[in-house]
């Protein structure tokens, strides 16, 4: 595949891979908390945090690019932070562009986990709690394993959405070859260019397989999470 | 071992107004739907916050309302068995069994995973998943889940209510083998008198949210005030019953405090003490001991006292020996045999309108 595609190309490629992976994998806890409190929390604000959570699917993403640009930039008032006490920096590297992506991908991630918590029985967690067990524990012992199907397509949905993310990432971390160019960046310049059709042409065709093999992989995940559960539910 | 609740809660179109005390043994809270039985067990469990009043358990504070004490749900240790089981789906049998164990503080004893399988007999049925099991199985998997979390009291709510009436049938005894062979409280919440008559040591009955009478189960059910909250059909006395022996046409011989009893073949030893259920419309009463009858059970009783009602029926209350009984006869009836308090009469009873449920498996 590295003969077929060229450096530029690859490079723009395995930068989106390892961007959206980062940005699921360390979003999923969250997106798991912030569906929990908004499925089973009752507390003040809690249309607040969801109308929060919710605001990147409907902003215009350039919008939310430079809000992140002004938070998260180096004089921003927590990328400075973030830059003096850990020494991390986000704009226009490729860290900002798995802050984007973790961003935009949220809500979607959210909804899913929220879903699935939603239809787990609160009866069950009551039950456990009567047998002993701490909220935490009820959690993981009951929660979690019930909503796996839902965990699981809220995480491919939100890599498949952070594989695609453009505006955000493109205002925040910019477009530099090998440093912040993602697939779709990357699809974007070769538009521009004179005879730069074909490269474009070859990435959108990697795209297109990406997002089958993640949703196909999604589905016999999740079904057979799901069959787990109803397996032991029908037969002996 | 000693419950104490004592709550005020609004309910529906009336206030929740309860307070009593369960002993130790089967508790039976009693009650129509709707008079707020399952309320108060909530609220002793803890899923449910009272406005007003207090639970304590041995002395221990459960909740208070004054002292902004509500110990939470899962430090109650109150072994909650539900009408539907909730029976954990993504888990087999023994790790739902299991699930309370660690809970239970080190100190706390309680039956192990072999003696509670024993008991409910749910040994084989470790591996399978709760969609694969029958209803009445769950429902003893439920028990035996709360029992092993060795909690200090156990709280079912209509554990049998949605079960038809053999698979009744079948979690009965295993009720009775834990009142009569473990010493762990239980409060028991139900609408069906004939549970109750089998199951209960005390009884507390409640009406549109209030306590109208609490006791040892004897005394309550062979209450003729209490006919009316328990249904004229239902009502009817329990009496401690010994077996003598097994007779070969198919009848079980009892003693009784005030003589003895043929019902039909019980599954018991000779030597076994149950209880039974003697309906009140089930009982005749004549003035002399009557001869050349079909009944087999004829007992000398005394008439204690007499209550009537709007309708053509009395409830007549007895004295048997140490027992009570209740014979529900016409008002038509109690006048031409001029019945009245202190009267010495008997009870007729048919063996076979006794059935096989109204009599107790140990």
């Amino acid at each position: 595949m590295s003969d077929w595609l060229g450096p530029q190309e690859w490079q723009a490629v395995a930068l989106s891979i390892k961007v959206s992976l980062w940005a699921t994998i360390l979003s999923l806890p969250f997106g798991v908390l912030v569906a929990y409190a908004l499925a089973r929390g009752q507390f003040r604000g809690k249309q607040l945090l969801n109308g929060l959570v919710h605001l990147p699917l409907i902003l215009p993403p350039v919008v939310t690019g430079y809000l992140l640009l002004l938070t998260f930039g180096r004089r921003g008032a927590i990328g400075g932070w973030l830059e003096e006490t850990f020494g991390l920096v986000l704009a226009f590297r490729w860290t900002g562009a798995v802050l984007a992506a973790a961003i935009m991908a949220f809500p979607l991630m959210v909804r899913a986990i929220r879903l699935a918590i939603e239809a787990v029985d609160p009866k069950l967690e009551q039950a456990a709690a009567t047998l002993g067990a701490p909220r935490i524990w009820v959690f993981a012992t009951i929660t979690l394993p019930l909503i796996l199907p839902g965990l699981i397509t809220g995480a491919v949905l939100a890599f498949a959405k952070a594989m695609g993310e453009f505006g955000a990432t493109i205002t925040f971390v910019s477009n530099i070859p090998g440093q912040t160019q993602t697939l779709p960046s990357a699809i974007y310049t070769f538009l521009q260019v004179p005879g730069g059709e074909a490269s474009a042409l070859r990435l959108v065709a990697v795209s297109v397989a990406i997002a089958m093999v993640a949703l196909l992989a999604s589905e016999l995940l999740a079904r057979r999470a799901a069959r787990r559960g109803q397996e032991r539910g029908r037969v002996e | 071992m000693s419950l104490v609740v004592d709550i005020t809660h609004p309910f529906g179109a009336f206030t929740l107004n309860v307070a009593f005390q369960a002993p130790g043994g089967i508790t039976a809270l009693f009650g129509r739907s709707g008079t707020g039985k399952t309320t108060v067990i909530n609220a002793v469990a803890g899923v449910l916050r009272p406005a007003q009043g207090r639970i304590t358990l041995s002395g221990e504070v459960l909740f208070d309302a004054r002292a902004g004490i509500a110990l939470p749900l899962h430090k109650r240790r109150l072994g909650y068995v539900f009408q539907d089981g909730r029976l954990f789906p993504h888990m087999n049998v023994r790790r739902n069994l299991v699930y309370g164990m660690r809970f239970a503080p080190g100190d706390a004893a309680g039956p192990g995973l072999d003696d509670v399988c024993d008991l409910l007999g749910i040994g084989g049925l470790q591996a399978r998943y709760p969609g694969t099991l029958s209803g009445g199985e769950k429902q003893r998997v439920a028990i035996g889940r709360a029992l092993l979390s060795h909690p200090r009291m156990l709280l079912m709510d209509e554990p049998l209510a949605a079960l038809d009436s053999a698979r009744k049938e079948e979690i009965l005894p295993y009720l009775e083998r834990l009142r009569d062979h473990t010493n762990m409280p239980i409060l028991y919440v139900s609408h069906s008198m004939s549970e109750v008559a089998r199951l209960a040591t005390s009884v507390v009955i409640l009406e549109d949210g209030q306590v109208v009478r609490s006791g040892p189960a004897e005394q309550v059910l062979s209450d003729p005030d209490m006919v009316r909250q328990i249904g004229l059909r239902e009502a009817g006395a329990i009496v401690s019953a010994t077996l003598k022996k097994h007779h070969d046409d198919g009848l079980s011989e009892f003693s009784i405090s005030g003589g003895q009893l043929l019902l039909p073949r019980a599954q018991l030893e000779p030597g076994a003490v149950t209880r039974v259920r003697i309906l009140a419309k089930d009982v005749m009463i004549a003035l002399d001991r009557p001869r050349d009858v079909s009944a087999l059970n004829i007992l000398p009783c005394e008439i204690l006292t007499l209550r009537g009602g709007d309708g053509p029926g009395m409830i007549v209350q007895m004295a048997c020996g140490r027992d009570r009984l209740l014979a529900r006869i016409t008002r038509r009836s109690a006048d031409a045999l001029a019945l009245a308090p202190g009267g010495k009469v008997h009870a007729v009873i048919k063996s076979v309108s006794i059935a096989r449920a109204d009599v107790g498996h140990l």
